[in-house]
């Protein structure tokens, strides 16, 4: 399974909410299906994504969120599941792809690629009420698609392939990419 | 040494004077009275984190969600979360108001504090994160709302540093 395919699988559903991505390949993959306001991509300061999703969600409770995590990121911050479990944001997705590489920073081995880390395990043990380890598309879609019909937080771990994109660039910069995610933001407010 | 319970009040009496419903934390001992008081007020949001970093990105969401917040933090904390600072918040231009407890500083008695102490206002000047030292339970409220207001005018992070003579009882 590679994560372009899941990502493309998943994207008309993303088409409404606020998606917070990492960086590098998975932001690329998402923003090479064609951009939209509700997508924010932090190319740095790997480990937040699913912070800046527990921040979103807690405030907006009307809105489903959507982080788009990587084995890499979510290593750097592994207390973001016990806050989630804490807080447990009923309107929270967490999608984790697991390559078994860091692959945007140069593609040198992770924590889990032998194997023997268990993100899904560690979710779980963390308190998340519903986790689900996947590593084919029927699997992962399904996953996902109850992900955003229940209330609760979820974890879905996607097993992927560690390949990504053969380009890397965007036509946005990033505080621009921020101004007009809080906009989409507020502008969603004052529509409803 | 005893956490000040009147200026605690007063600490946390400014964060809501200045309009801030969400609250991002890490407790210590400075900052327990004043976490208390946001655990028992039910119009308060408190988000306890397990490392403060993780905190830089709850402010960051909280403010794509159009809700005003405020971090309190130990020093050490504020160490802890440099990445973020610098990789999330002032690249993206998102503000934060930070509240941090300056441990380690004029009249600290326990040596484990002293390093951080002694350097968190370098670190803020090397980072270009204005701040000021709030001593006074008379002027603290003020001071909270204008760094809440230059952090969002500047986009930008602000610190104001709660002290020793803020947050002790006096012997």
């Amino acid at each position: 399974m590679e994560r372009r395919h899941c990502i493309e699988l998943i994207y008309p559903e993303l088409q409404d909410k606020p998606v917070v991505t990492i960086m590098g390949a998975c932001a690329q993959e998402l923003y090479d299906l064609g951009h939209r306001e509700n997508f924010f991509y932090l190319q740095h300061a790997m480990g937040l994504a699913s912070s800046i999703g527990i921040g979103l969600a807690l405030h907006r409770p009307e809105e489903t969120v959507v982080v788009l995590d990587g084995d890499g990121s979510v290593l750097m911050n592994l207390g973001t599941f016990a806050t989630m479990a804490r807080y447990a944001p009923p309107n929270l997705v967490h999608i984790v792809f697991d390559n078994g590489s860091l692959l945007s920073t140069g593609g040198f081995d992770s924590h889990t690629t032998q194997g023997v880390t268990d993100l899904a395990g560690i979710a779980r043990a963390a308190g998340i009420p519903h986790v689900a380890d996947t590593s084919d598309h029927m699997a992962f879609g399904e996953a996902v698609v109850a992900a955003f019909e229940r209330e609760g937080p979820s974890v879905v771990v996607a097993r992927v392939k560690a390949v990504g994109p053969d380009h890397y660039g965007m036509d946005l910069h990033l505080p621009e990419n921020a101004f007009r995610f809080a906009r989409y933001l507020s502008g969603r407010r004052h529509d409803t | 040494m005893t956490v000040s319970y009147e200026n605690s009040k007063v600490v946390y009496e400014g964060i809501r004077a200045s309009g801030v419903r969400s609250i991002s934390a890490l407790p210590e001992t400075w900052l327990g009275l004043l976490l208390q008081r946001a655990e028992d007020d039910p119009e308060m949001t408190l988000i306890q984190v397990a490392r403060e970093e993780e905190a830089i990105g709850i402010a960051a969401g909280a403010w794509f969600a159009g809700e005003p917040h405020i971090l309190l933090m130990q020093n050490h904390g504020f160490l802890a979360a440099i990445n973020g600072i610098v990789s999330l918040a002032q690249l993206y231009q998102v503000p934060l108001c930070m509240l941090i407890a300056l441990r380690g500083h004029w009249g600290e008695p326990y040596p484990w504090h002293t390093r951080g102490g002694n350097v968190t206002e370098g670190v803020l000047r090397a980072l270009g994160i204005p701040f000021e030292y709030a001593r006074d339970p008379a002027r603290v409220a003020q001071q909270i709302r204008e760094g809440y207001a230059l952090s969002r005018s500047s986009l930008w992070p602000a610190a104001l540093l709660l002290t020793r003579d803020l947050m002790e009882e006096a012997p």
